[in-house]
């Protein structure tokens, strides 16, 4: 269900007017619920509902070889599948750019973070390391799916136990106290600019309305370490500075809310 | 032998509701042997022998003289076509709107791709092709204001008894609130104002099953708005405005 | 070398425990989540609605489109689940269709389809059950009609006893218990039409006797009505005490004479 035009044009009259739908403050996040821990298949998982959009996450981990280029680091992969389930407009079948995108910037946002010790993930080097696999799924897609995918990402990770390693084979029937080494904890907030307004955790029918949106992940001292601009519209540089600063604003509740877990 | 239900009683697929021939199947059942069957998730409505299952869900499916608001998607030859909210689209012929059209007129100028139009169903063929009209009083093009999309077989709790349920928010909010059989409803006002209608709407939505909905949403109303609410005279409700 | 007391301590018709609720996908048109043991599934149905590619339109009859899927993380082996359609999932993809569109009646939908995604977070065996289970009620719950809602159930044989519901264990159960030969186990997932009795998808891995089959398949049907009970409490619940009294159906020419 494509937002026509009309709709669009109604969404940003009330924006300007200060108004939205469903009546928070531009810089207010929808209710956000965390639940961690309860997938036994996977070493690690977490559940993120954050008003009506919900998405799962579980971190799998192997044994595997090395990257030529870096013989003594562990592998971090963080994936999304847009599942159809969530949304009638993700068709099946491989992902569009769109699901794509979302990967790549949680990814991004995590890997660039620096936040994962590779070196602690080595076993021998050139040889075997352990291979960390994150996978998100959204159960339900009311939009913001990078904010809480990547909410639900880190979660999973901090929520993570090594299974044990005995005799060149993984056993996930014994779990270890280990956690992944994880000296940071990367957020990514995105914020929307619709018309003159500029608002955070959008709804699906925002994001359809939007003109320009720009996902900033920042670590624990406020530094940022990736930025994704979307949307066709374009930013000036004041623009671009009002929203990293609302971003760092709002990722410093974020992390306290994940922490807590 | 007999009814194994009550009337207005949640059923659900493959539920017996009655074993014995005497009962006739109505909407939302099948005979299987002597056994009445449910087919449809909904409530039991007996009227005498009949007994049928009203639906709780399920896609709007158009009926004639069903009053809808439709969203034109293609401007064709002669006429429209339109989104009614169903699986299946409708046609709006270019005799049917409430002004007439010249010959090799540009149909746009009347209604353009995205309009929304408030308008009745005339026909439904067997393979679910649809006809839709604008020629009756009230029938038009709606300017402004938001659409929601509501689920079609709450529509009779959100108008109310002789529109009584709709009429409060009106007077709460004053919008302007047209409600389409399709579950598509049509709200415009003030911003803040539309908010309160599209809530109030919702949690007519939600509590449909709980009794008691019109008073509560009396009180909820007056609450939120400070607007005093009376009730509807008889006569008074106008779907069309 | 027989098979005597279940590896989670269960009696040999119980079934694991189990939990359903419906309409736990807001965006979906139905959706449902059912879990048996530690074996989850999320069911969304979206439709009718119009059918692309135009060329699978059944002018007749609405189309029932069904797919499942495991998510990454929910194998129960310890591997990961490589994302993306396998030929395993595809295949029990097409015969769950087969399994639902027994019971379902689209003749009023021409040219539409109902698609129906199955999504397991998390398995422990009888994956393909549990999805059915969890989609019977999302099709219900949709408003989709149907002559009744579907349940399913994997029986199973092993060490000379036929066993309901196995779990992860019991499908490897050589792996777990000595002196038990792999062609011991039987692995046989079962859906049952409860009003009728009548079976809508039946599959068979393993060595069993003619007899033995049959025993199976007549635990399966009483196994299945346990299910059956879950399933349509958990579509009853979503609307608990519903009464209407101040409903005027001749509301708009929406009469009695609409149903």
């Amino acid at each position: 269900m494509m937002i026509d035009q009309e709709a669009k044009r109604h969404l940003r009259e009330s924006l300007a007017k200060g108004v939205r739908y469903d009546g928070r403050k531009k810089d207010e996040f929808r209710n956000i619920e965390i639940r961690t821990g309860f997938i036994v298949t996977a070493e690690g998982s977490a559940q993120v509902k954050c008003g009506e959009t919900e998405v799962i996450a579980g971190v799998k981990m192997s044994v595997e070889k090395p990257y030529s280029d870096t013989p003594d680091s562990g592998i971090l992969m963080v994936g999304a599948e847009l599942l159809p389930l969530s949304n009638p407009k993700y068709e099946g079948g491989p992902p569009g750019a769109d699901a794509i995108e979302v990967a790549r910037v949680i990814d991004r946002g995590i890997r660039e973070s620096k936040s994962l010790d590779n070196q602690r993930l080595c076993i021998t080097a050139g040889e075997k390391v352990w291979t960390i696999n994150v996978d998100i799924s959204p159960l339900n897609d009311d939009g913001n799916l990078i904010d809480v995918g990547s909410m639900a990402a880190v979660a999973a990770i901090l929520n993570a136990r090594f299974p044990s390693y005995e005799n060149g084979k993984v056993d996930f029937k014994k779990v270890t106290n280990e956690p992944i080494p994880m000296m940071r904890i990367p957020i990514a907030i995105t914020v929307i600019r619709i018309g003159d307004a500029f608002i955070v955790d959008p709804t699906e029918l925002e994001e359809q309305a939007l003109d320009a949106r720009l996902t900033v992940t920042t670590i624990d001292d406020d530094r940022l370490c990736s930025i994704q601009k979307g949307g066709a519209g374009t930013l000036s540089i004041e623009e671009i500075e009002k929203m990293v600063d609302l971003a760092v604003h709002k990722s410093r509740e974020i992390r306290k809310l994940i922490k807590q877990e | 032998m007999g009814l194994l239900i009550k009337d207005k009683q949640v059923v659900v697929p493959g539920d017996i509701l009655a074993d014995d021939l005497g009962f006739i199947p109505g909407f939302g059942t099948y005979r299987n042997n002597h056994n009445l069957v449910c087919s449809r998730l909904g409530l039991v409505n007996i009227e005498g022998k009949v007994v049928k299952v009203i639906p709780l869900s399920g896609k709007y499916l158009p009926r004639r003289n069903d009053i809808v608001v439709a969203r034109v998607f293609d401007i064709l030859m002669a006429g429209w076509r339109v989104d009614i909210n169903s699986p299946y689209s409708a046609v709006l012929s270019s005799k049917e709107t409430p002004e007439f059209i010249e010959r090799n007129e540009d149909l746009s100028k009347h209604f353009d791709l995205d309009d929304y139009l408030v308008c009745k169903v005339t026909n439904v063929t067997s393979q679910n092709l649809v006809d839709v009209s604008c020629r009756d009083q009230g029938l038009r093009k709606l300017r402004g204001g938001r659409i929601i999309h509501v689920n079609t077989h709450k529509v009779p709790r959100i108008i109310g008894k002789k529109g009584s349920m709709v009429s409060m928010i009106k007077q709460a909010t004053g919008c302007r609130i047209i409600v389409g059989q399709n579950g598509l409803v049509w709200v415009d006002g003030e911003p803040d104002k539309e908010n309160v209608a599209v809530n109030a709407i919702r949690k007519i939505e939600n509590e449909s099953h709980m009794p008691g909905l019109t008073d509560r949403m009396k009180v909820y109303l007056e609450e939120i708005t400070g607007v005093k609410i009376s009730l509807l005279n008889e006569g008074d409700y106008n779907g069309l405005q | 070398m027989d098979y005597n007391k279940r590896l989670d301590g269960r009696d040999f018709d119980e079934l694991r425990p189990m939990e359903a609720k419906a309409g736990v996908i807001k965006k979906a048109d139905g959706s449902a989540y059912f879990r048996m043991g530690k074996t989850i599934a999320y069911a969304a149905v979206y439709g009718p609605r119009e059918m692309f590619p135009k060329f699978m339109q059944d002018p007749k009859k609405g189309v029932l489109r069904c797919n499942y899927n495991m998510l990454p993380f929910s194998g129960a082996g310890g591997d990961r689940v490589k994302p993306g359609p396998s030929r395993r999932s595809k295949e029990i993809s097409a015969v769950t269709e087969k399994a639902l569109s027994a019971v379902v009646d689209l003749s009023d939908s021409p040219n539409a389809v109902v698609d129906v995604y199955i999504e397991l977070p998390q398995t422990d065996a009888g994956s393909r059950c549990c999805g059915i289970n969890a989609a019977a009620i999302a099709l219900a719950d949709a408003g989709i009609p149907m002559r009744d809602i579907v349940a399913a159930v994997a029986v199973g044989h092993a060490g000379n006893k036929i066993i309901v519901d196995l779990d992860y264990e019991e499908e490897h159960l050589p792996d777990y218990l000595e002196g038990l030969d792999e062609k011991d186990v039987a692995d046989i997932p079962v859906a049952v039409i409860p009003s009728t009795g009548e079976i809508s998808l039946l599959q068979m891995d393993g060595i069993v006797d003619k007899a033995v089959l049959f025993k199976a398949l007549h635990k399966a049907r009483e196994a299945a009505m346990k299910v059956s009970e879950v399933q349509r409490n958990a579509l009853r619940e979503k609307f608990v005490a519903h009464v209407s009294d101040d409903i005027d159906n001749n509301e708009n020419g929406f009469e009695e004479n609409q149903y």
